[in-house]
């Protein structure tokens, strides 16, 4: 009984998450037909903490507009944004969801519900523009969080250092200022005892984010850190400060250590150990991933579920004897860790090699993302320089199909799995 | 410190002045910050769109205002990919082909593209590649405080590099300085909004870019000697229509382009180089210069598309930038692969199309070449104006 309890553990993260977020869509979709609004927040840094007190539903623009892409409909929605005037060379993403704005939230999945407040942060400069598109449209409290970034590679500031105790008071005071606003918008008052139940659910998440990732050096890998991993990411963002999320967590966990301990991998027969920069090519997502797994390439780590999840891969925890100050500091450790992420992928993907067993490293620039992709070529030459990882630079976007070549992509993909081959091949023979 | 570093121009009349001055502007080698690296003085590059050069100037280094150049990206293309404006190659190819040389570089959160600049820089030279974290969010009560910090921040590094400390006084002196130069540029700016035939847009664009290589007190010298000649400069108004031309604020268009534009339209405002215009009013020389500047950039400062601010909408900016100057029609711009430009070229047309303001809307590149097609283009726009 308890093996067969213990077989069906297996995938269950995958399964239960995607319950999950069709419920919180149907939800969403329910509002929306009821001419409810909603906050409109992002990945990196969504201030779900708040929100959550007021209780505020979230819809993620950024995701809502992926699963335009996943589900093959993108094209449809950029040709709207494009015919009223938004520019090829303008982020996918932008443009997805202004087209559904224009269609009264239409969505493959159902219905989108207007926004209420646009709260971002300054993770992605595109998040600003973006706001400002819902502002003048809807006439909407438009609120950035702002949050200073790490300024040079290698002078991170931490609590008690006297410029990261400056940053956390801009922080603070802005979070402050949202929170009157919400007082203002919702008429409730901020109930501290509430937001200290929510921390406590994003403790829990944050903790457990963190040990799947870890478990990941599992060999053979226990998830696809591309196709998987963005099912987990997806929970970690539209389910922060819930008891659900909390739960999703715990429960992936446990999965996760039970096939660890059992030497259960995924279904790819594992022979190179990969490493992702950047974000998915949704609009070829599965077989995007299936140029790799058919070489038994499989993703054990990917830079996407560090930045976004907004930092929460650092299991970051907060005091809940001390919420709001702790809150400000958890904001300002994660987001900033987020935008470290994108600038100065190769430190941490370096520093974990060893222990994720990585075979090579897989760059992917995107037209739409300029955030993550900008600096890609010159992160690879100095990843090049400070190791012997083979890294592969593939570029193409992710919404937009028209910048995706299949066949030349799966051309580079090929001929980069024959050169690790190689290697491996002389490698066993001490060549 | 007290180098000169452009041509001598002194004595000479009003077309060879602005002819140096172009001339210098085109150079590709920067001639102006290798003289004044050979009398011995440091340099601190920086990036689009503002920065508070009072700082730099504070602590006797040039800041040298990095706007890109007309040069072959022979060696940055390798660190960038594509879907990229050039100006973040030009910028990094000018130092790392040794153009120029660089003791200090900062960026700025302006954009996704940007920001990834230090970390480039950082990656590629050994020297501080710095980002300064301009607030994104002025509209909140800590917005002020958390800038004179960060300025104090910056300075701290710019001290380190300088090799000296930069007192109150210092900062109080550069100020001066810089509110004299941006007074200088009101006053050239006012020509072209009243008497735009006085001085073309190609040659207002050039008296403006020096003052980014070169030390602003020259620059300042330059400007009090050219604009009375301007002022009383033969010219006669043509038939031309006033413009506002909108959308180099970052990326610089070619001189040819402007000089295009020129051939047709009057401009009479823009937001070319605009962070050398960034703050509107003089800065306070108080007790405090630090915050001083802080509360000049959040409270009194212009717009671009990549300040948000509440206060500050920009299709509102740009109706009121229209208003001042007496425009007739507006020519927005952006450069190729800008996202914030292209996403404020929608923002703009919705804007001027409720009240029928023409507009012309276009793309370029700082490397481009020919504007034959542009030109054509813009005289049946100016044609279709006149004649209506």
């Amino acid at each position: 009984m308890n093996e067969i309890k213990n077989i069906d553990m297996v995938g269950r993260g995958t399964r239960e998450g995607a319950a999950l977020f069709r419920d919180w869509f149907q939800d969403l979709t329910e509002k929306a037909e009821k001419g409810e609004t909603a906050a409109y927040v992002f990945v990196m840094g969504s201030i779900a903490e708040i929100l959550r007190v007021f209780d505020l539903p979230m819809v993620f623009p950024e995701i809502h507009s992926l699963q335009t892409a996943v589900r093959h409909v993108a094209d449809d929605y950029i040709n709207v944004a494009e015919d009223y005037g938004y520019s090829p060379d303008i982020c996918g993403y932008v443009k997805a969801d202004f087209a559904m704005q224009m269609q009264n939230g239409k969505h493959p999945m159902g219905q989108i519900p207007k926004p209420g407040i646009a709260v971002l942060t300054n993770a992605c400069n595109t998040y600003l523009k973006w706001g400002e598109i819902w502002e003048r449209i809807y006439d909407i409290p438009m609120v950035s969080i702002d949050v200073p970034a790490t300024r040079e590679a290698g002078t991170r500031t931490w609590p008690g250092d006297e410029q990261f105790e400056r940053e956390k008071r801009y922080v603070k005071t802005q979070l402050k200022e949202l929170i009157e606003l919400c007082e203002k918008m919702t008429g409730k008052k901020f109930d501290i005892d509430k937001l200290r139940e929510i921390l406590g659910h994003v403790n829990t998440m944050s903790t457990g984010w963190k040990r799947v990732m870890e478990l990941n050096q599992s060999r053979p890998s226990l998830f696809n850190a591309l196709t998987d991993g963005t099912v987990y990411l997806g929970m970690s963002n539209v389910f922060r400060g819930t008891p659900e999320g909390a739960e999703f967590f715990t429960r992936l966990v446990e999965e996760m250590e039970y096939m660890s301990a059992n030497g259960i991998g995924t279904l790819t027969d594992e022979k190179y150990r990969l490493s992702f920069i950047g974000v998915p090519c949704y609009p070829i997502f599965r077989r995007f991933n299936e140029m790799f797994t058919e070489w038994g390439g499989a993703f054990v780590m990917s830079t996407y579920l560090w930045f976004a999840s907004g930092g929460t891969n650092l299991g970051v925890q907060y005091d809940l004897d001390n919420p709001m100050d702790s809150l400000a500091e958890g904001v300002l450790i994660s987001v900033r860790d987020a935008m470290d992420s994108m600038f100065h992928p190769e430190l941490t993907v370096l520093d974990k090699t060893n222990n994720y067993n990585i075979d090579g490293v897989i760059y992917h620039p995107i037209k739409s993302c300029r955030t993550t992709s900008a600096g890609m070529a010159d992160n690879r030459r100095a990843l090049m320089e400070n190791s012997n990882l083979p890294s592969l630079f593939i570029e193409s976007d992710m919404m937009d199909s028209r910048v995706v070549g299949e066949a030349q992509m799966k051309n580079r993909i090929d001929a980069f799995f024959e050169g690790l081959a190689s290697r491996k091949a002389k490698e066993a023979i001490g060549a | 410190m007290t180098v000169r570093v452009m041509e001598e121009w002194q004595g000479k009349s009003l077309d060879d002045i602005l002819w140096l001055c172009q001339e210098t502007v085109e150079d590709t080698e920067v001639t102006t910050v290798k003289r004044w690296r050979e009398a011995g003085g440091k340099v601190l590059g920086h990036f689009q769109v503002y920065f508070p050069e009072e700082i730099a100037h504070a602590a006797g280094m040039l800041p040298v205002k990095m706007f890109g150049a007309s040069v072959e990206t022979r060696i940055a293309d390798s660190r960038f990919g594509s879907y990229l404006c050039s100006i973040l190659k030009t910028c990094l190819e000018q130092v790392l082909s040794g153009r120029v040389e660089l003791d200090m570089f900062v960026t700025h959160p302006i954009c996704d593209a940007a920001r990834n600049l230090a970390p480039i820089w950082g990656r590629n030279f050994d020297y501080p590649c710095q980002i300064l974290y301009l607030p994104q969010n002025p509209n909140s009560s800590y917005s002020v405080q958390y800038l004179k910090e960060e300025y104090e921040r910056i300075q701290g590094i710019i001290e380190k590099v300088a090799g000296q400390k930069i007192t109150n006084d210092a900062l109080r002196n550069s100020i001066t300085v810089f509110n004299n130069n941006r007074a200088l540029l009101r006053k050239l700016y006012d020509i072209k909004r009243e008497k735009p035939w006085l001085v073309t847009i190609n040659e207002a664009y050039t008296l403006v870019a020096i003052g980014g290589m070169i030390p602003r007190e020259e620059h300042n010298e330059i400007l009090e000697t050219v604009i009375p000649m301007i002022e009383k400069r033969n010219a006669r108004k043509q038939d031309r229509i006033r413009v506002v031309f909108e959308g180099g604020f970052c990326e610089q268009p070619p001189l040819d382009m402007l000089r295009t534009v020129g051939r047709s339209c009057y401009v009479v405002d823009d937001d070319l180089l605009i962070g050398l215009r960034y703050l509107l009013e003089d800065v306070d020389v108080g007790d405090d210069p630090l915050n001083a500047m802080a509360e000049a950039y959040i409270h009194k400062s212009t717009y671009s598309p990549v300040q948000h601010d509440l206060r500050k909408p920009k299709e509102k900016m740009l109706r009121d930038r229209v208003s001042n100057s007496g425009a007739e029609a507006v020519i927005i711009t952006a450069a190729k692969m800008c996202e914030p430009g292209l996403e404020e070229q929608v923002t703009y047309t919705q804007e001027l199309e409720k009240d029928d303001t023409p507009y012309f809307v276009s793309e370029f590149e700082e490397n481009m070449t020919s504007f034959d097609h542009l030109e054509i283009q813009l005289e049946t726009f100016v044609e279709n104006l006149m004649f209506d």
